[in-house]
């Protein structure tokens, strides 16, 4: 009965106090952007993406999402001028209109407003006019609409239709734009080439400019004096605005010219307060020779440098400061992969670091490992460290300054560190809604690769033309995929770092302050222990650089452990108290000894009988490198016939290939786990724990180990004294084997101390940082295989209790993590729980120690594997999970500890009625003084609205209002 | 026809006559019926009139079908007994010289066919059937039964497979399809799992209760709809080593009748189909060429309560010696069932529980009006406590791997 209670006193508290799911933010950056918009008086940047997402970006910290309910590209966005609202283009020929809100002090992004055109002609272009109150909207048919906003209604009286233009069929609209100068001009460039500049008050063309080539791009200059035209050809032209119409260009030049060139697709001129002007165009190289670079040329007096991207390029602009604000500081392109800001007031137009948006994928996220509460030592030492590689960054601060950030400073500080397929580890700042990089880390300088060192990308040869410059750090290529970085564990306390990677190497490393040559002693482990019969068909190990090394200030390896076979690390862990390394894969584990560098124990977990594993774990890869060369040769038969034969055939082929599928449906076998299955052997996880192995009277040091059969191996381990530690050896010894009788695969081990509480982290105790563990009570062994938690008394290892998880709901664990959870109530309350993602996507709260389910939500789709694979949880019931290659979503299980952007932006103060003291954005100062006490009931609100997705976070009820209300009337 | 046999009416005297055969000797002499004595006495009876008071022996006992059937404990030494008619033919042997193929159904008509299909056999019995072999009763063990018969819908059934323990293969396999439910709304289509193949060979084809395109309803009781087929093969996997499903059998005409045949009284689930259904059942029951065809296990023979067996799936913890070696422990990890050292840490059930599950069968059948009913009933409680007996030496194999 008293067990009982307890139990439904946890419920009570995890669900209502402790916990709720909201997911808060996305990091990185947007998968497939689409558009990009700038707002210079808001100086906020708006990032469109091709699944239909819209999202914002001011000063760091400052963000917003929102999401089109049409789940079509994002084609244009546009601010409009001086207002806190702007327009989005989709390709399903929709205009939406977005606000940002005040609402408790805080903004928020609302669409307001949506349109689209009667009639078929699509809108190919849009020009929101400075007036704030009309959108001129070109068609592919050839006419402008002019258009009121907010309310979208349509001015069919100040139309431009194309006869009152051209009698001519002109294509569609291609360009828009306003003259600086004389708001009530506009100039329409068609698809032919012709240019009009229109008279919006007199409703009359002023003067047509006859360009011949397809028009790519106008611009209009700053003085309103010249027009600049790209052309798809590769040419520009610069046409004088003058009183009649005119047949002679002014300036006509193809920059790369001579042989043919691609087109230009945008050009933009900008004046400097003295000096030359800047001319940025993209585009326009040499089709032939350069045609696959994806480039923006910027000329400023006798400079010119081709920007080379490494991705394609979306679209660009400019930042402008300056007394008159005219001066170009920073050139901003959004290119597929990634946002590059190049500050072009220093000298050598150096690149701003981002401070968010960062391509996380500009190498392939291999894997992620979350640290909390950074002691604040090790902080800035990896930050001086990071310092040292950033040093070719500008100066200059971030130049897109928006919004306010009004989210709390981070309570703590965490880290994010992720591995990548070059065999880097990359250091994020985790702790607020930036993820900003801190360090990067490379492994690849410790051994010999294909790769040339000297191969740097910034490197171009002299008097090329183009003059190209590398721009940019996402590079796809991996130049050896051995070196790609598998496992990562990090302790906090001691700043040592041991990462494992894809050809079994494992790297201990040290963090020091300066750079330093050092030799790397490499040991090798043989996890095969003479078992026969055994060959290995995968690649071969890492050959270590055996001549010194020089390491940059940062971690620098010291040691390193090559497994043989050289198969993936699969397990790691680090004891930074009994300086040990665990690590496993799927032949076997051992434990190293990385004081005295020497391995203290090595297990084969190997089954003889293992065919798979017998022929080497790359043989599933073979078979899929065969399957896929299999399937291109389809494709390319496929290609064949097509061409060959006719459409129907191929459908009527198409078609029979469908029955005959439908004819054998997916089947799935029935059938129990036996000794015999495959990669049994490999080992899952793998644990340091001081307990109570071998009596309940002396605890002792132990390794555990659960490998993919669903077996157990408890060690017991000697460790010599602190003043003989160096010279005497540590020692293993076999003290227990269970083997689960479900053989599902064991994916966490954890010792609970005699009040149910996991085990500290070593060091944890020893820097006062946690309360040490109960040593008087009986300690418990927690058991999380695929299928079921199952808890063990120690030191004799029976059942207790289990929670079955795949028989009643038929889901899996994928991914387990221990978490804290403080209470929004009380500060001094808190709950340990494990956090558990399913191979159906839900989040699970599982209370210990009675391994009781809590809650459950949903958090990823059941389809999307990889972001199931990459999801980490943090200490304190936070977690995230890679939602494309390049974001992670962060999601919170906690109350006390939420990450999410909170930020005002204020609607800019118009020129004309400055000294009129505009009404106050949204009520925010008047309603200031509240702002402490709906800061708290919103965090509550949080804690109601369990299911709150993010993405409709922007639509969230107003219940707050209502509940001040609520609140002030008790 | 069977009442001939079952009911010896004006025959039943308190004497039963028993003819006692060993190696080409035979004995004769006859036992209180209604007072048996338990089966060592009997043992040793056996022992003093053939005089061979140091000879083990295995005894068996011809049933009223035929079959050769063992005598070894009080259970089915009491059944002998009681079903003799009027004579109790037994067979001895050296337990040295047994063969233990010689129990089982059939064995005895296969040799003696020409004296026992006179007097024992039916004669509509079906002669071409193989021969199933049984083996000793120690060796018993419950493969599959259907269960909940009573609570369930006539046209499901819930079939449960004992892996536990066993090399045969569960051997079956799934697949998505779409089935038709009645809604208030009408009929409607609906997605759910269903068996699309049984291994030959396989636990699941050698019940005889599963079939090809069955639907799949519920897996130890939890229902499948709205569940993937990941999710429910993921399930079954989970409970493999005890797995009870629940299906709608795609051929309906095997369905089991629960009330009586002649009581007209299961009105309960008075469907459409019921006409049919229990028209086949009846002929399933009153005939006894159906009853070759329904192995005799469609009786649910085994307690509720052990449902909750998974409990008994334990797992191995090998405590390893304070100077064990790793190389050592290596190889014991792929020979766990040699290694001397290791503590099962089994929830042994009480013969208590055993008890009870007899008295419980019994619930089953109770309008079992039909005489054969309980006649086919008759002749399985004792392998059915013989392998309760059994199941407590059977985890420690089990556990052993």
């Amino acid at each position: 009965m008293r067990a009982f209670l307890e139990v439904g006193i946890v419920l009570y508290t995890l669900v209502s106090v402790l916990g709720s799911f909201v997911k808060t933010v996305e990091h990185g950056f947007p998968h497939q952007p689409s558009a990009l918009g700038y707002s210079p008086s808001l100086k906020l940047l708006a990032i469109g993406t091709r699944s239909g997402a819209i999202k914002l970006y001011g000063s760091p910290g400052v963000e917003f999402m929102g999401l089109h309910d049409e789940n079509a590209a994002v084609t244009q966005v546009h601010f409009m001028p001086h207002q806190v609202e702007l327009v989005t283009l989709l390709d399903d020929n929709s205009l939406h209109m977005w606000t940002l809100r005040g609402h408790n002090g805080l903004s928020e992004l609302l669409e307001i407003g949506r349109f689209t055109l009667t009639g078929p002609p699509g809108v190919t272009a849009v020009l929101a006019h400075s007036s704030g109150e009309l959108l001129l909207l070109g068609t592919e048919g050839g006419h402008v609409f002019v258009v009121e906003v907010p309310g979208f209604r349509e001015l069919e009286e100040r139309n431009i239709s194309l006869d009152q233009v051209s009698s001519r069929n002109l294509e569609h609209v291609e360009a828009l734009q306003e003259n600086p100068v004389d708001p009530d001009q506009v100039i329409i460039g068609y698809g032919r080439g012709l240019m009009v500049i229109w008279d919006l008050e007199k409703k009359l063309a002023i003067q047509h400019i006859p360009a011949t080539q397809q028009l790519e791009s106008v611009c209009w200059t700053e003085d309103g004096k010249y027009i600049l035209s790209s052309h798809s050809d590769g040419s520009y032209c610069r046409w004088m605005v003058g009183g009649q119409d005119m047949n002679e260009e002014e300036k006509s030049d193809i920059p790369y010219g001579h042989f043919p060139c691609k087109a230009i697709s945008k050009i933009v001129q900008l004046p400097t307060e003295e000096g030359p002007p800047f001319l940025l165009f993209s585009g326009g190289m040499p089709r032939a020779s350069y045609g696959d670079r994806h480039c923006i040329t910027v000329i400023h007096g006798k400079t010119h440098v081709a920007l080379d991207f490494t991705s394609r390029i979306i679209d660009f602009f400019v930042i402008r400061d300056g007394p008159q604000r005219t001066d170009p500081s920073a050139l901003v392109v959004l290119v597929e992969e990634e946002l590059v800001v190049i500050d072009l007031q220093t000298e050598g137009w150096p690149i701003i670091q981002t401070p968010y948006l960062v391509p996380l994928h500009s190498s392939a996220i291999t894997c992620s490992h979350h640290v909390s509460t950074i002691p604040l030592k090790l902080w800035e030492r990896i930050l001086a460290a990071g310092k040292h590689q950033n040093a070719h960054y500008s100066k200059k601060p971030w130049p897109i300054t928006g919004g306010q950030n009004l989210a709390p400073d981070p309570p703590q500080r965490d880290l994010l560190l992720t591995g990548h397929e070059d065999g880097t580890v990359r250091f994020w700042d985790a702790s607020g809604v930036c993820l900003y990089p801190m360090y990067k880390l490379s492994t690849a300088g410790v051994f010999h690769t294909d790769a040339d060192p000297n191969d740097n990308m910034n490197q171009g040869t002299e008097g090329e033309w183009p003059p190209f410059r590398k721009v940019g750090c996402f590079d796809p290529y991996s130049d050896d995929p051995r070196l790609g970085i598998q496992k990562i564990h990090l302790c906090k306390y001691s700043g040592y770092l041991t990462v494992a990677g894809t050809a079994g190497q494992i790297l201990m490393l040290e963090l020091n302050d300066e750079a330093a040559e050092q030799t790397v002693e490499a040991k090798v482990v043989d996890l095969l222990q003479g078992q026969e019969g055994f060959r290995w068909k995968g690649h071969t190990q890492l050959d270590i650089q055996e001549d010194p090394v020089m390491f940059p200030a940062g971690f620098q390896p010291f040691a390193v452990v090559q497994c043989q076979p050289p198969a993936v690390v699969t397990a790691l862990t680090l004891h930074s108290e009994w300086k040990l390394i665990a690590f496993g894969t799927s032949h076997g584990f051992g434990l190293y000894d990385y004081q005295q560098k020497n391995s203290v124990l090595i297990k084969c977990t190997l089954n003889p009988s293992d065919q798979l594993a017998m022929e080497g774990p790359l043989s599933r890869v073979k078979s899929i490198k065969k399957s896929l060369r299999q399937s291109f040769r389809r494709i390319r038969r496929s290609r064949v016939s097509l061409r060959k034969q006719h459409l129907q055939e191929a459908n009527a082929r198409l078609e029979a290939e469908l029955a005959e599928m439908e004819l054998a449906p997916v089947q799935r076998k029935i059938e129990a786990r036996s000794s015999d299955d495959s990669f049994t052997g490999l080992v899952r996880t793998l644990y340091f724990a001081d307990t109570f192995l071998s009596d309940s009277s002396h605890n002792t040091p132990s390794l555990w180990a659960g490998t993919n059969g669903g077996c157990v191996f408890a060690y017991m381990l000697r460790l010599p004294s602190v003043e003989h530690r160096a010279d005497e050896p540590v020692t293993a010894q076999l003290s227990k084997e269970i083997q689960l009788m479900h053989r599902a695969p064991v994916v966490g081990i954890v010792v609970l101390d005699g009040h149910g509480a996991p085990l500290p982290e070593p060091l944890e105790v020893a820097h006062d940082l946690a309360r040490a563990p109960d040593m008087q009570g009986s300690h418990h062994l927690l058991v999380v295989s695929e299928e079921q938690f199952k808890v063990f008394t120690l030191p004799k290892v029976s059942a207790k209790m289990k929670l079955k998880l795949t028989a009643v709901d038929g889901s899996r664990v994928r991914r387990v993590g221990m978490a804290w959870f403080g209470s929004s109530r009380t500060e001094d309350y808190g709950e340990s729980g494990l956090l558990v993602l399913t191979n159906q996507g839900d989040v699970h709260v599982v209370s210990l120690p009675h391994v009781k389910m809590q809650v459950q939500y949903p958090c990823i789709r059941r389809e999307d594997v990889s972001g199931i694979a990459s999801c980490v949880f943090t200490k304190h019931g936070q977690g995230f999970y890679l939602i494309s290659p390049s974001e992670f979503e962060r999601f919170s299980l906690s109350t006390r500890c939420v990450v999410e952007p909170r930020c005002l932006v204020e609607a800019p103060l118009h020129s004309g009625c400055s000294n009129q003291h505009q009404s106050q954005p949204d009520g925010a100062s008047s309603t200031h003084r509240y702002i402490n006490l709906e800061v708290s009931l919103f965090s509550s609100l949080n804690m109601k609205s369990a299911n709150c997705i993010y993405k409709k976070r922007v639509k969230r009820q107003r219940s707050g209002l209502v509940d001040l209300s609520v609140n002030m009337a008790v | 026809m069977n009442k001939n046999h079952r009911v010896p009416s004006s025959r039943s005297l308190n004497a039963v006559e028993v003819k006692s055969k060993f190696g080409a000797e035979f004995r004769r002499f006859s036992l209180d019926r209604s007072k048996p004595g338990r089966f060592d006495e009997f043992y040793g009876l056996l022992q003093h009139v053939h005089r061979i008071p140091n000879v083990e022996l295995l005894v068996g006992y011809a049933d009223v079908h035929g079959d050769l059937l063992p005598i070894n404990n009080d259970d089915n030494y009491h059944k002998a007994i009681s079903t003799a008619n009027p004579l109790l033919r037994l067979f001895l042997q050296r337990k040295e010289e047994a063969d233990h193929g010689t129990f089982g159904t059939d064995s005895l008509t296969r040799k003696k066919n020409t004296v026992l299909s006179a007097v024992l056999l039916r004669p509509d019995h079906n002669k071409k059937k193989p021969p199933v072999i049984i083996s000793l009763p120690k060796d018993f063990r419950p493969v599959s039964s259907i269960i909940d018969v009573d609570i369930l819908p006539e046209t499901h059934r819930r079939v449960r497979l004992y892996k536990h323990g066993q090399e045969k293969p569960l051997g079956f396999y799934i697949r998505d399809g779409s089935s038709v439910r009645v809604t208030p709304q009408g009929l409607e289509k609906v997605p759910g799992i269903f068996i699309s193949r049984l291994v030959p060979g396989g636990l699941a084809e050698s019940t005889g209760l599963l079939a090809v395109n069955d639907e799949v309803l519920e897996v130890n009781g939890i229902e499948v709809g709205g569940k993937s087929l990941d999710q429910v093969t993921d399930m079954m996997i989970a409970n493999s080593h005890n797995l009870i499903i629940t299906v709608k059998p795609a051929n309906q005409r095997n369905n089991i009748v629960r009330s009586g045949v002649g009581g007209g009284g299961g009105a309960a689930s008075g469907s459409s189909g019921r006409s049919s259904d229990s028209s086949a059942s009846y002929y399933g029951y009153s005939s006894h060429s159906a009853a070759a065809s329904i192995p005799p296990h469609i009786i649910q023979n085994f307690p509720v309560g052990e449902l909750e067996s998974d409990e008994d799936e334990e797992d191995l913890v090998i405590e390893a010696g304070g100077e064990a070696e790793p190389i050592r422990h290596m190889a014991s990890n792929h020979s766990m069932s040699s290694l001397p050292r290791y503590e099962p840490h089994l929830n042994l059930r009480t013969a208590t529980t055993s008890t009870f599950s007899i008295n419980t069968n019994g619930t089953l059948p109770t309008s079992g009006s039909s005489s054969s009913l309980s006649n086919i009933k008759a002749t399985t409680p004792s392998p059915d406590r013989a392998m309760e007996r059994g199941s407590l030496e059977e985890d420690g194999t089990v556990i052993t791997l």
